[in-house]
């Protein structure tokens, strides 16, 4: 049965697996997911954008408990998702595991895991990516 | 540049209208809207339709040819144009009709914006509202879309000392407000302790900080001022039509309590109204979340940053207050049939500063400002209008 | 062998558990004589976003992290499990990808009950020392399902362990290996059903005790060596009285397979049971040590090694990932009804 859909998410697996973001080779802004292009930099920085694995370490920004979750997290509803700023610079949105939903705080020290995100229903793929836990 | 005014409005109830299609919305909306500014059918020039996600909704695109054909303009062939920005839609929808007129274009457009929220089901209508998001970095990982405005309030309490009542105030306000809006979704005050002890949604925020699932739609006629005379008493002018976009995710912004485009898009309007905050009269905001009310006021300029909840709670934004914020009931108890919000702001704006807002009347209303934002504030347009 | 074995090392055990007894009381039986009778106190429970994808990628990149391999070197990965994610999809391509090991990589998966894992270390035993790859990984994990109010249920577990295999900063040699195989049907799990059957007490004698008795008999013979010369040993253990008792059959003692013996508190991992087993050993291996580990699969078969720890084992960086002990220890407890929701107990459509 053809699935659709499947070729979007395998695109983003450099980013999804392994937080793979670039550096302006111009300016030295760290992008996460990477750009095409500097914003800043603009074409100064074409052809000078270098792949760059982010270290998954980072500091939460703010946060929500999430409570009428989407159908794809209805079993895992209340949980936390939180804007966590990577030590690199960039931000990026994800939920923290592995925490009392209580001991979420602004400025908590995080670190990313590999986890499963969400699946195709029974029978499609299965996407894995990353979350975030607390940093011991 | 001419200058444009509102010669018509009109719209339908806001609220779960299961016997009205999509087509019959926006028909009964624009015939409103143009009875209401005596024009002919034939003298319109062009059709400007906000929609933010027909496709999902209702399994329709391409609605700006099937909001010119349900309109009954198929058979003169008048130029028609979906718009869409999210939540912003209608306020984009507006934006393009009026500089269609001032860049001299056109003489005499049709605005709508159109909702129909209620044909799918609640998940699916929960899941389509998040693709204001960012789907691939925001949306995918579980974030929903009041999880995001939730986490701007997070920060706000963090930032500024902002509490869930003060949340909650906004709320009570706008229902209070919608109470006299005989277009209102809810049309009930509700007490404090309600709002503070509804069904968690996302912390902060509860059932009753969000706006509801609604179907609705909004239309207005703009005409070249220098014309409007011909067709009416009661034009309104817009003096002023600025935009600004911003990040699409929430956390590229450079500061997770302001939307930066609800600055940008007010120093514009502001700009060419030269006008300041303090010269606003009552304002139409995007109240999509309690939150978002708040930040708007202090984005907007009518308060210090950080200080929304302060005014809310001091009363300044209510219908007797010296700023009063909303008085449609905004998003929250008017309802957000998300396509025609920008349109019904300025309706409510219209209405306002020509004295026909009834029991909601604000004394001396001279300008209004109407404020709808995209997402979580990747879009955002401003529009002052001016009594005449 | 001369030279090779083991580089590196990690493992991967879920945070969550449930009590014997919380389950013993949803099905009305008695929770403290089944904990007694098993030896299991309590399991680890998978949350919803863990699998054994992910649990091998976590046990892999931990074994990363504690060594210096570049992973562009790691030439083959197998992944053995009876829960894979996908019954066609390797669990592999997405280890190798979170990893960076691809794209010159040979991966396969591999199924053989609980000794799955151990099976993939003989496997990339074979290719270094056919000079086919420099490095090998081999993982063992599971996040093993039990049917509801079923024996099984009180230790069916997850968690994984994974082992680099090369020629160069070999911390622990495998001397010798060897296995025993038969077709016995003790266990199984047919196509297309979401929970295993099993023989009863036919699990025990003529199948776990019988392949693991020969073959730890004909590794100590292959090695020339006998019981008192291993300072550890390490049983696959469906429940925490197997491996005490084919101990004893075999000659061990108590004090040589405590440190490797994890299921009572966490259950039966499978494939992930004598890999965690090993790495809990390597924990707090010395330089010197011999190690003694059988594996078992129900099917059935057992691989067996002899192993001894170097020198270089100082120079591991361990504390770069947790100790098994410091995963048994970080744990949170839920209840049978969150469980249920974790496992996917109740099916929804």
């Amino acid at each position: 049965m053809a699935e659709g859909g499947v070729a979007r998410f395998w695109r983003e697996i450099p980013q999804r697996y392994n937080l793979i973001g670039n550096k302006c080779g111009s300016c030295g802004r760290v992008f996460f997911p990477p750009r095409e292009s500097c914003p800043y930099c603009r074409r100064k920085s074409i052809g000078k954008m270098k792949e760059l694995k982010l270290s998954g370490k980072g500091e939460i920004v703010t946060y929500t408990i999430i409570h009428a979750g989407p159908e794809n997290f209805k079993e895992q509803v209340p949980y936390p998702i939180a804007i966590i700023e990577l030590e690199e610079g960039p931000r990026l949105t994800a939920q923290i595991v592995d925490c009392d939903i209580d001991d979420v705080k602004i400025g908590m020290k995080v670190k990313s895991t590999f986890r499963r995100i969400q699946e195709d229903g029974y029978t499609g793929a299965i996407y894995y990516g990353y979350k975030f836990k607390p940093l011991k | 540049m001419r200058d444009v005014a509102v010669i018509g409005v009109g719209l339908t109830k806001f609220g779960e209208l299961w016997d009205k299609s999509f087509r019959q919305l926006t028909a009964e909306a624009g015939s409103k809207a143009i009875f209401d500014a005596g024009i002919e059918g034939k003298e319109i020039d062009a059709m400007y339709v906000g929609s933010m996600s027909s496709g999902r909704f209702v399994g329709q695109e391409h609605v700006g040819a099937l909001v010119a054909d349900a309109s009954g303009f198929s058979h003169v062939h008048i130029p028609s144009t979906r718009v869409e920005g999210a939540c912003a839609s209608g306020g984009l929808a507006v934006r393009e009709g009026y500089l269609s007129i001032a860049s001299g274009m056109n003489d005499v457009v049709v605005v709508g914006g159109i909702e129909k929220m209620n044909d799918v089901g609640g998940n699916a209508a929960t899941e389509t509202l998040a693709t204001a998001a960012d789907q691939e970095w925001e949306a995918f990982f579980g974030a929903t879309f009041p999880g995001l405005y939730a986490m701007i309030a997070t920060r706000h309490m963090h930032d500024y000392g902002t509490t869930k009542e003060q949340l909650a105030q906004v709320a009570v306000k706008n229902h209070a407000n919608g109470a006299l809006n005989p277009y209102a979704q809810y049309q009930r005050e509700i007490k404090l302790e309600t709002v503070l002890n509804a069904t968690a949604v996302a912390y902060p925020l509860g059932l009753f900080d969000c706006s509801p699932v609604t179907d609705g739609a909004a239309s207005i006629v703009l005409c070249a001022a220098d014309k409007a005379k011909e067709y009416t008493d009661k034009a309104v002018k817009i003096i002023a039509s600025g935009q600004a976009s911003d990040t699409l995710s929430l956390h590229g912004r450079r500061d997770i309590c302001t939307l930066d485009s609800t600055v940008y898009a007010a120093k514009m309007a502001y700009k060419q109204a030269n006008l300041t905050p303090r010269d606003i009269d009552l304002a139409e905001v995007h109240d999509c979340f309690t939150i978002a009310e708040i930040c708007a006021i202090e984005d907007l300029g009518f308060v210090e940053k950080g200080q929304g909840g302060k005014a809310v709670e001091n009363k300044i934004t209510t219908l007797d207050g010296s700023l009063p914020v909303n008085t449609s009931g905004g998003l929250k108890s008017k309802g957000h049939p998300v396509g025609a919000t920008g349109v019904a702001q300025i309706v409510e704006i219209a209405l306002q500063l020509r004295g026909d807002a009834e029991k909601r009347q604000v004394n001396d209303a001279k300008i209004g400002l109407a404020h709808n934002v995209g997402g979580s504030g990747a879009t955002c347009t401003v529009h002052i209008m001016e009594a005449v | 062998m001369k030279g090779i074995g083991i580089v590196s090392y990690g493992s991967n055990i879920p945070r969550y558990r449930i009590k014997a007894e919380e389950i013993a009381s949803v099905w009305g039986k008695d929770g403290e004589s089944i904990s007694k009778g098993l030896g299991v106190n309590e399991k680890s429970v998978p949350s919803v976003d863990q699998d054994t994808a992910t649990i091998s990628v976590e046990a892999a990149r931990a074994a990363l992290r504690r060594c210096s391999v570049d992973p562009q070197e790691i030439g083959a990965i197998y992944v053995g499990s009876e829960s894979h994610p996908y019954a066609v999809k390797p669990t592999g391509t997405i280890v190798g990808e979170a990893i960076g090991a691809t794209p010159d990589l040979m991966v396969a998966d591999y199924e053989f009950a609980c000794k799955a894992g151990t099976a993939g270390i003989q496997s990339c035993t074979a290719l270094v020392k056919g000079n086919l790859v420099k490095y090998g990984l081999a993982i063992g994990a599971d996040t093993s399902q039990a049917a509801p109010g079923d024996a099984l249920e009180f230790s069916a577990s997850a968690g994984g362990g994974a082992f680099i295999i090369g020629r160069d900063n070999v911390i622990a040699t495998i001397n010798h290996t060897c296995s025993f195989t038969t077709d016995t049907p003790d266990f199984w799990r047919r196509a297309e059903r979401k929970y295993p059957a099993h023989g009863g007490r036919f699990t025990g004698a003529p199948a776990y005790f019988k392949h693991i008795t020969s073959c730890a008999t004909n590794i100590m013979e292959m090695a020339g060596t006998k019981p008192e010369d291993y300072d550890y040993a390490i049983f696959h253990q469906p429940n925490g009285k197997f491996p005490i008792k084919v101990a004893k059959m075999l000659g061990f003692t108590y004090d040589q397979i405590k440190q490797g013996l994890l299921a009572p508190y966490i259950g039966n991992t499978y494939s992930g049971a004598t890999m965690i087993g090993l790495a809990s050993v390597l924990d707090v291996a010395k330089p010197g040590d011999r190690v003694f580990l059988t594996s078992y699969g129900s099917g059935a078969g057992s691989d067996g090694f002899d192993i001894t720890v170097t020198d270089k084992i100082k120079d591991l960086a361990r504390d770069n990932a947790p100790t098994v002990a410091q995963m048994v220890e970080d744990k949170e407890y839920i209840d049978y009804g969150t469980y249920a929701k974790f496992t996917d107990l109740l099916y929804w459509e």
